[in-house]
């Protein structure tokens, strides 16, 4: 897990920052937290422009966004690790009751199968 | 050996999980049983419903579909007491090879996963590896953002509760 944190991510970031509206959406947020349509509207774009310049900001890992109803919100700041450990943890946990449950299930065809083929050969 | 087999006995083998990329997860886990079977409980609705929603969950199905076929597409249809009304879970498979490979997208939401399941049999066990591939990291990262697992949406609650719980115990 923690290998996506290193190089490829900080190419990113200097990627990133190496623009003036990327600059100046990061000045903005570090103020306060803002949407999309916001920030288009505050730096005279168009909102598809506006998306690609977060996408590369979130893609370095230096904005988040969250999708609120029909209102994506921009803040400071990359996820941490521990959020992430947490969601595949959770994840995790999901799938093991699910295959827990599985396990339960496949004991029993089995079960009918050999019934089965034993009541085929009389 | 012995003491590995009596372990997995009482807490059922182990589910193991993997960010293998930034935008992709990967579950693995063995099961005791043919692929074909197996198979079949991931295919029919009638086996689906008796294991995709375990009663921890809080969750219960009011309907189940498949239509399980290349460009076919499957609902499950599902009700919690937190729920205004009831919730449809659904997509279509793209790749469909019984008993050894399973394809299908989940499009409840924008951006959701292509989910690639894989079961290979040895010996009369089975090795399942689940891959939840996303389109791209941002939608990984918004899937874990609003805590949504496996499709589910952030009305999960409860099951997220007793998950914290568990993991607390």
């Amino acid at each position: 897990m923690v290998q996506f944190y290193q190089t490829p991510r900080f190419d990113r970031a200097f990627a990133a920052i190496s623009d003036a509206t990327r600059r100046g959406v990061l000045e903005q947020l570090g103020r306060a937290d803002a949407s999309i349509t916001e920030l288009a509207e505050r730096f005279d774009m168009t909102l598809t422009g506006m998306k690609k310049h977060v996408g590369v900001l979130e893609q370095a890992g230096l904005v988040t966004t969250r999708k609120i109803g029909r209102v994506r919100t921009c803040s400071l700041g990359g996820r941490g690790l521990e959020e992430e450990a947490a969601w595949i943890e959770r994840y995790r946990q999901m799938w093991a009751e699910r295959f827990n449950e599985l396990d339960k299930l496949v004991e029993q065809l089995k079960q009918k199968e050999k019934s089965d083929g034993r009541n085929a050969s009389k | 050996m012995d003491a590995m087999r009596a372990s997995e006995h009482m807490r059922g083998p182990m589910t193991k999980t993997d960010r293998r990329s930034d935008r992709e997860v990967v579950v693995t886990r063995i099961f005791d049983g043919p692929a074909r079977i197996i198979f079949d409980a991931w295919t029919q609705p009638e086996l689906i419903m008796q294991w995709w929603t375990p009663k921890s969950f809080g969750i219960t199905f009011v309907s189940c579909e498949t239509d399980v076929r290349p460009g076919g597409t499957y609902r499950y249809v599902m009700g919690h007491p937190n729920f205004d009304q009831p919730m449809a879970f659904v997509g279509k498979y793209i790749e469909v090879d019984p008993p050894r490979r399973l394809v299908w997208t989940n499009e409840e939401s924008e951006d959701g996963s292509v989910t690639t399941l894989t079961l290979e049999e040895k010996d009369g066990k089975t090795h399942l590896v689940l891959s939840d591939l996303y389109p791209s990291k941002a939608a990984l990262d918004e899937a874990m953002a609003s805590g949504a697992i496996g499709g589910y949406p952030e009305q999960f609650d409860a099951l997220d509760a007793l998950l914290a719980e568990k993991r607390a115990a």
